[in-house]
């Protein structure tokens, strides 16, 4: 940049941002179609709009591979763990919008409301769901937010990251509220969504534009040289990391900011929370792990901590409370809670194998969450789906292979071995014993114990109980639903028994480019 | 592939065999007893090749696995690793034939209806277990042996919440949050050692022979072995962890008792033996009063549970606890006859504890019951029963003759000779078995047969067939326990070189006036 040019257009490094572009791209195009297209083929082109574009951006990630670079004036980086992470969120899109394709178990259509726009219980909302009106908006809204969560995971400064943020947020509040049953709890968990969400990203402008004071710069590579210049721990510096944080604590659901997440896991679709437990997650801690290594990594002796309270209070609270609830959804919430505070230890240690475990971690743990919620949808009653727990009594007998398939999935998220869970959690635990927070894997590891007490009481619940009056009342799913399942099933088992080929990837994609 | 591949592939396949292909209850039951056998046969040829005295760990296979940590799928036995194996794969043949109807017999005690996928399912697993169990005893990688310590909970698990009798689904949760709150505990400890020998060594390995090796610092030592030993103590329950063992014998088919109690938890003595001494030297040496101190807890909280209990299983349960603390002391006292004597005894102890469970697992076909008060002079319908029952609990008290006697005697020999009061103190833990036993016998079988037992059955072909091996093979180790001796003498000493210490020395002057 020459000073003769106040405003230089920066070069734009179009395949390297060819995945970022292809999903927003066609969200943008399926906007369109909402406007232009009939009504009766809306559907087929929004979905065959939205897998090509998925598929297109795994494939130009896949290309990409190796790529270790800072793009557009250095506000973007594409590097191994932003391509990486994109390749999971982008799977776990795939997956979910299987999900959300399903129209077989419910008998008036998909997860989703007939207008979403009708009040709830009118004579409007009988209507369209009566004519079997299906809310199409929610494809572009989808894609809108997986290409907001690839954009935030690979920001390399504060403005992109903040942008990447809202980006996959606004779409995920409306989604929230689009359930089809239950409409007033689905409105609530959107209400509850976006006014924590919004006041969550007050948080995190403010934190931004005190680190902007500091250091001069919203770019990760000036605020590390601002911070690892300077001989004390300045106030605006120390007041925007705790701001930011609190920003990126909420998006991850770690406590005392994870109120949101069993209210509006329960009341939004359940295609939804899938992608609210596994994409969001995955690229919230994508962002963080970039953010808190690449700005802050010099500085972290005086954040850790902070995290240490955060995240010994994150996994407690998750398992503790996990274990009183009574159901499904909730549940789930508190498990990925409990998630929450595992994997910030390996945001706090900073160390290129952490990163590596992280990652695995994330990849495994989305998948098995799509797999779960695939499951929880199955699982109904007159009023459309339930979760309460009752309502799984007896499942081992009566539908012994969807159980067992629950089963390995919950086994998974406690990590016992066979599963992909466990080998996460090993290479978590190891990197971060390994960079010397011992006594922090031992707390974890007694989360972890309790945690899988709540996990066991399900599978108690279903193999062990008797069922209640003529048994759990199951609903067939389509080949998509079926496909989801079957998928992170594999996934999930193989990666538990032959991990070697992901975690060599991301062995080779363990550090951030600056 | 090597023998110790074939040895686990043997059962797996079975297992897979067994549960999904659509045979008849009977066919099942068959099938899986073939797999059994020639599994136990692969077992024979596997300590044939084996050769006393040479190296440590032998027929050693090694594979790839997961080489971005380190970890490879590595095999090979020593010397207790051998007599585990063949008791694992001795006992599990048997408990099929004397559990044949177990399936059936839980159904009837739960009131349950029948169905056939049932006897699939139960005999499924138990080949499933065999194949971990025996994977266990032979793991070579720590990681290998951690990944299959906690995945083998899943099946027996299984075994008992489902086809188990009476409280089954409390005493299988029970059972899995102790074990796997002691499983988590170690995966920190193993996270730990993980990163330790990258350390020291450059490269992270989990491989024994190569840990071995590697001198770790004291106090890391020390945490690391206080969280495998914890997973350890669960297992092989040593007081006060014990609790769940008792819930998970009363709730459990004999045969799952059998497996459960007599083989699986040898993994937690097993386990100590094989990695907490060489590993964790020094932590074991500073840890050892107080570890003598709890299995001298449990010897005497064991025997006199057992001494007041009403229901048959639970109490070979507490007294299973009484015969671990045996086997514990005899670990920690650092003597080559305590750690003969505890190798050996936890064979002993399968054996014993499985010629207990198979009767009581009889007099349970007949009656349907587990209530010790049901049951009063049986030895006049019928005595053969009555004399079985007599002598596996003559086996359970170490009389003289029988192979648990040997063990006994060399575990309290170590301790006296290391800490005279220990084995003074233990020594009157035999007092409290022959109690129990001797009670047991007397209120079942001697008296006046009471009008419900008046017609019972004696022991038909079946029963007396899964029986005969293991008297035969409790009598001849009792008298000529060599076979046995050779494998583990030499084991001993390896182990005893690696913890680096030495018996003491004789304590009692020569008799003056003899020349030496």
């Amino acid at each position: 940049m020459t000073p003769s040019a106040p405003v230089a257009f920066p070069d734009i490094q179009w395949l390297q941002l060819a995945p970022i572009i292809v999903v927003l791209g066609a969200a943008a195009i399926e906007v369109l179609v909402e406007a232009f297209a009939p009504r009766t083929s809306r559907r087929s082109i929004q979905i065959g709009l939205t897998f090509a574009a998925l598929i297109v951006a795994f494939a130009i990630i896949v290309i990409n591979a190796g790529t270790f670079q800072l793009v557009v004036a250095g506000s973007a980086a594409v590097d191994g763990p932003a391509l990486f992470l994109q390749g999971a969120v982008v799977l776990t899109a795939l997956l979910v919008a299987l999900l959300m394709m399903e129209r077989k178990v419910d008998p008036s259509g998909d997860a989703f409301a007939a207008r979403a726009s009708a009040m709830p219980g009118s004579e409007d909302e009988r209507q369209f769901t009566a004519r079997g009106y299906l809310q199409t908006e929610i494809w572009p809204l989808f894609l809108f937010c997986t290409g907001g969560m690839m954009l935030f995971l690979s920001a390399n400064d504060l403005l992109l990251m903040f942008i990447g943020l809202e980006i996959m947020s606004l779409p995920l509040y409306l989604l929230a509220g689009m359930a089809r049953r239950r409409r007033l709890l689905s409105q609530e968990a959107a209400m509850k969504y976006f006014l924590l969400g919004a006041f969550s990203s007050a948080f995190f402008l403010y934190g931004a534009a005190l680190i902007y004071g500091f250091a001069g710069t919203v770019s990760f590579g000036g605020i590390a040289d601002a911070v690892v210049g300077q001989s004390q721990m300045s106030g605006l510096l120390l007041g925007g990391i705790v701001l930011l944080c609190v920003g990126m604590f909420f998006k991850v659901a770690a406590v005392p900011f994870h109120e949101w997440a069993p209210d509006v896991y329960q009341g939004s679709p359940t295609p939804v929370t899938a992608y609210m437990a596994a994409g969001v997650k995955v690229a919230a801690f994508g962002a963080f792990l970039r953010l808190m290594y690449v700005a802050f990594g010099g500085e972290a002796w005086e954040w850790r901590p902070a995290f240490w309270v955060v995240a010994i209070l994150t996994f407690f609270v998750g398992a503790m409370i996990g274990l009183a609830q009574s159901d499904i959804k909730r549940m789930l919430a508190y498990s990925s809670i409990a998630h929450a505070g595992f994997l910030l230890l390996g945001v706090m240690a900073v160390t290129p194998d952490s990163l590596s475990a992280s990652m695995f971690y994330l990849l495994t743990y989305a998948i098995a969450t799509v797999g779960a919620f695939g499951i929880v949808m199955l699982i109904r009653d007159d009023s459309g789906e339930t979760t309460s727990l009752d309502a799984w009594r007896g499942l081992g007998r009566t539908h012994p292979l969807l159980a067992t398939a629950f089963t390995i999935f919950l086994l998974s998220f406690a990590g016992i071995p066979l599963t992909a869970g466990f080998i996460g959690k090993f290479t978590l635990f190891a990197s971060s014993a390994a960079a010397g927070e011992g006594w922090l894997v031992l707390l974890a590891v007694i989360a972890s114990a309790i945690a899988a007490f709540f996990y066991l009481r399900v599978v108690v619940i279903m193999f062990f109980s008797d069922p209640v009056g003529s048994g759990p009342s199951v609903a067939t799913p389509s080949w998509a639903t079926q496909t989801t399942i079957v998928v992170a099933l594999i996934v999930t088992v193989v990666l538990g028994l032959f991990p070697q080929a992901v975690l060599n990837i991301a062995d080779h994609a363990d550090v951030f480019v600056r | 592939m090597g023998i110790l591949s074939l040895l686990i592939l043997v059962p797996l396949i079975g297992s897979a065999v067994v549960a999904f292909v659509p045979a008849s209850p009977t066919r099942s039951k068959q099938l899986a007893l073939a797999f059994t056998v020639v599994t136990f046969v692969v077992a024979v040829v596997a300590y044939l090749q084996f050769s006393p005295g040479g190296e440590q760990f032998q027929l050693v296979e090694s594979y790839q696995w997961i080489p971005a940590l380190g970890v490879t799928f590595s095999l090979g036995v020593d010397g207790l690793g051998l007599v585990l194996v063949f008791l694992a794969t001795l006992l599990t043949p048997l408990v099929i034939l004397a559990g044949w109807n177990d399936v059936e017999d839980a159904q009837a005690q739960n009131g349950d209806s029948q169905s056939e996928g049932q006897v699939r399912g139960y005999f499924g697993l138990m080949l499933l277990l065999l194949a971990m169990t025996l994977t266990l005893f032979t793991a070579l990688d720590v990681f290998l042996f951690y990944f299959l310590f906690e995945a083998v909970l899943i099946p027996v698990y299984f075994m008992i919440g489902r086809y188990g009798v009476g409280r089954r689904s409390y005493a299988a949760v029970k059972f899995l949050v102790f074990s796997l709150s002691g499983g988590l505990v170690m995966l920190a400890g193993l996270a730990v050692l993980w990163y330790v020998s990258a350390q020291i060594t450059g490269e992270p390995t989990l491989y024994l022979p190569e840990l071995i090796d590697i001198d770790i610092d004291p106090t890391v030592q020390t945490w690391i072995f206080w969280a495998f030993f914890i997973a350890f103590a669960i297992k092989a329950p040593l007081w006060p962890v014990t609790t769940w063992l008792p819930d998970a014998a009363g709730s459990s088919t004999p045969g799952t008792a059998i497996l459960l109690i007599g083989v699986l938890d040898k993994l937690g003595s097993f386990g100590m033996l094989r990695f907490c001494l060489p590993l964790f030297p020094d932590a074991a040496e500073s840890a050892a009063p107080v570890i003598i101190v709890l299995s001298l807890i449990s010897i005497f909280y064991g025997g006199l549970i057992a001494i007041g209990q009403t229901d048959m299983k639970r109490m070979i349960g507490y007294i299973s606890i009484s015969h671990f603390g045996f086997i514990i002391l005899g670990i920690f006292v650092f003597t080559s006859e305590g750690q003969v004597g505890s190798s050996f005894y936890m064979l002993g102890h399968g054996l014993s504890t499985a010629l207990l469970f198979m009767v009581v697992g009889y007099m349970i076909a007949r009656r349907k019951t587990s209530t010790i008060a049901e049951y009063h002079g049986l030895s006049t319908p019928t005595p053969l029963l009555a004399g079985m029952l007599l002598f596996a609990g003559l086996t359970a008290l170490a009389l003289p003759g029988m192979s648990t006697f040997i063990s006994e005697f060399l575990v309290l020999l170590g301790s006296f000779t290391r800490v005279p009061w220990v084995g003074a103190v233990a020594t009157l833990g035999i007092i409290l078995a022959a109690v129990y036993i001797l009670l047991f016998y007397q209120n079942t079988m001697t008296g006046k047969v009471t009008e419900k037992n008046k017609n019972l059955k004696d022991l038909n072909l079946r029963e007396r067939v899964a029986l005969a091996p293991l008297v035969v093979v409790v009598v001849v180790l009792g008298f000529y326990p060599a076979p046995v001796l050779n494998v583990l003498n030499p084991y001993v000493d390896d182990v005893m070189a690696q913890v680096g210490a030495t018996d003491p020395p004789p304590t009692v002057p020569l008799a003056t006036g003899v020349q030496p």
